[in-house]
């Protein structure tokens, strides 16, 4: 029985004596065999051949301490005797090691072995194979996810038996698009400030500063404003739909659910789609006016643009259209955020590694979403003449 | 099972423990000792806080109130992550057996292996396959992942983990929960064997009467924020009404036939 903490391997605490009489080959274990000792332990006993000998005897009865690995370097040596021909003649240790020996030795002990891991060109081809197909079943999925939502959510709408989940879906809107409110300004704001600094160093030398104010109107409202938006929202609430319903999956709770005869679509995922949908205009259009605001702002202090000119020229460049274009577009991102969101969260296998892959590949998927989108937009209203 | 060890050696000695829950208070004033190589089982109703004693022990959770000291090392208060030498002399089987979930079986008991000795990566590869054949898991297991096992063996995985440096203190949170009868008899015999063979001291929190009656040496009880701590056959006697419950019940009385 070991009553301190382990000790780092040295001679004087437990050591092997190797004594050789004729044919016999006695190994006398010394001292504590325990763990911290077993990697010095081991290689001693690895450099014991049986040289000639046709008997052997292990006596341990001079160990002070002997635990599991310690006994199995014992019994190990035993066996690999025992293999090379060796007979052994005697085993012994102190009376109350013995119960540990004999269930060490009931067992069937053999070691681990480690799977080589792949390589080589046909590895490369066939990683790009599994990759390709799981992108296919991974939009073949989605779409599948796509259509199980949409119908349910008419179902759950038109069914009069059921109460939406009004408070779960305002919570979403508090969550995902109120206390957004911060960053999103914030990130905003820095945006028009560079966006209008960039902007002006271009334009001045062509004498046209003023059309700073037309670039910062179209580009924030039209594009940027939307596009950031959704990307912080993307990584900020498309991660915590995914890591959220992931870990209600591990923790079996989505399975729960289903065995209720509870609707998934319409507790998990109509809430925050419905949520954010609602959410993300809002936030959009909070984002363009605190991204004027910083152009102005810039304006005023680089190009001397003062706010009533600054408004004038701003009222001369854009129409409502062009802030109806960016806000239009804000839905379909959040649609597209909250549904990937949701997928992803209920891919989550039962285990943590899963939460984290999966969160990444949300936030991932969610962001390459938006940005072909939005260049699918830019051509749609280029042919529709917007 | 006990006798092997001097009596007044005490491993574990909790004073004057109280642990409160937004002002629930759960232990009041608890006081218990655990000697030396012996096997106490803790038991007492769902919430007395069972779980919240071990983590108390276990340096997880810090009590209000009260001193626990452990090897004569006091743990009440300290982060869990600062009691490095005591680390290395207990191992811990959670109730879920929290493997890592990242990691395949062997190189879960290989973590402590591989932080506090030098080990060639061949010995760790046979210590661990030692520690899985101890615990009754088949050798293919070592290369799985955790979500491969079922229930009953990522318990033994577990207390294999638990296992890997031989500590002289076990801490088990209802380690038979979740077994079948002819497994939990195995993790039983497994527990009682291996404490014999290693000296082993082990604490556990456990509902599981049967397993109470095949190794336990002493029963502590909580009842009423407080402990009561005896033997099964001084505890079927006792005058309190819920321990009396628990061990004249029907599942009681039937795994204890015999006993009293």
């Amino acid at each position: 029985m070991r009553n301190r903490p382990l000790a780092a391997p040295d001679e004087s605490l437990a050591d092997l004596r190797v004594e050789r009489r004729q044919n016999l080959l006695r190994l006398v274990p010394i001292g504590e065999w325990n763990v911290g000792q077993s990697p010095r332990l081991d290689s001693l006993l690895q450099a014991v051949r049986p040289e000639g000998a046709h008997e052997a005897e292990i006596d341990g009865s001079n160990l002070t301490e002997l635990d599991s690995a310690g006994a199995w370097l014992l019994l190990r040596s035993k066996h690999e005797l025992e293999s090379a021909g060796v007979r052994i003649r005697g085993f012994v240790l102190p009376d109350r090691y013995a119960p540990l020996v004999r269930t060490m030795e009931a067992e069937h002990l053999a070691p681990v072995k480690h799977a080589v891991p792949p390589h080589g060109f046909v590895y490369f081809v066939e990683r790009i194979g599994r990759g390709t197909s799981h992108a296919l079943s991974q939009g073949y999925g989605m779409l599948g996810f796509l259509g199980r939502v949409t119908v349910e959510a008419i179902e759950a709408i038109l069914s009069p038996r059921r109460e939406l989940p009004v408070p779960a879906f305002v919570r979403q809107i508090e969550e995902t698009g109120l206390t957004a409110l911060p960053i999103v300004g914030l990130l905003a704001f820095l945006i028009g400030v560079v966006l209008a600094y960039q902007g002006a160093d271009q334009l001045r030398r062509f004498g046209a500063e003023i059309f700073t104010v037309d670039l910062l109107g179209v580009g924030f409202l039209r594009e940027l404003g939307g596009l950031v938006t959704a990307i912080i929202v993307a990584g900020r609430s498309g991660s915590a739909f995914t890591a959220h319903i992931g870990t209600m999956r591990v923790n079996e709770e989505v399975d729960a659910m289903e065995t209720m005869g509870l609707n998934i679509a319409e507790i998990l995922v109509l809430p925050r789609v419905l949520g954010l949908m609602i959410a993300l205009p809002l936030l959009t259009f909070y984002a363009d006016v605190v991204g004027l605001i910083g152009g102005m702002v810039m304006c005023y202090f680089d190009l001397n643009i003062t706010v009533p000119v600054f408004l004038r020229e701003l009222q001369s460049a854009i129409t409502y259209k062009t802030l109806l274009v960016g806000l239009i577009k804000a839905p379909v991102f959040a649609f597209l955020i909250g549904l990937v969101g949701c997928f992803e969260g209920l891919q989550v296998e039962r285990n943590a590694e899963s939460v984290g892959k999966l969160t990444t590949r949300s936030v991932v998927e969610s962001i390459f979403l938006i940005i072909t989108f939005d260049a699918g937009f830019s051509i749609l209203f280029s042919i529709i003449g917007i | 099972m006990s006798g092997n060890s001097n009596s007044n050696d005490v491993v574990i000695r909790v004073h004057g423990l109280v642990n409160a829950f937004n002002g629930k208070v759960i232990h009041d004033h608890l006081d218990l000792d655990v000697m030396r190589g012996e096997v106490l089982g803790v038991v007492g109703g769902s919430g007395t806080g069972k779980s919240v004693l071990l983590r108390s022990i276990i340096g997880l959770n810090h009590p209000v109130e009260g001193s626990i000291e452990v090897f004569g090392t006091e743990t009440a208060g300290i982060e869990a992550s600062e009691l490095k030498g005591l680390q290395l002399r207990w191992g811990v089987l959670f109730q879920g057996g929290a493997l890592f979930s990242s990691q395949t079986v062997a190189e879960n008991i290989q973590v402590p292996l591989r932080r506090y000795t030098h080990m060639s990566q061949e010995l760790m590869d046979e210590i661990a396959a030692m520690k899985l054949s101890l615990v009754g898991l088949p050798p293919d297991a070592a290369q799985k992942y955790p979500s491969e096992l079922s229930g009953g063996m990522i318990k033994r995985a577990g207390l294999a983990r638990a296992l890997a440096l031989d500590p002289e203190l076990l801490f088990l949170d209802e380690p038979t929960s979740g077994l079948d009868p002819i497994s939990a008899n195995q993790f039983d015999e497994l527990v009682g064997s291996l404490q014999q063979s290693l000296g082993l001291t082990v604490f556990m929190v456990t509902h599981d009467i049967d397993s109470l009656r095949a190794i336990t040496d002493r029963i502590a009880v909580l009842v009423k924020k407080k402990i009561k701590v005896g033997t099964i056959q001084t505890l079927v006697h006792d005058s309190d009404p819920w321990i009396h419950e628990y061990f004249s019940g029907s599942r009681g009385r039937a795994a204890l036939a015999g006993v009293a």
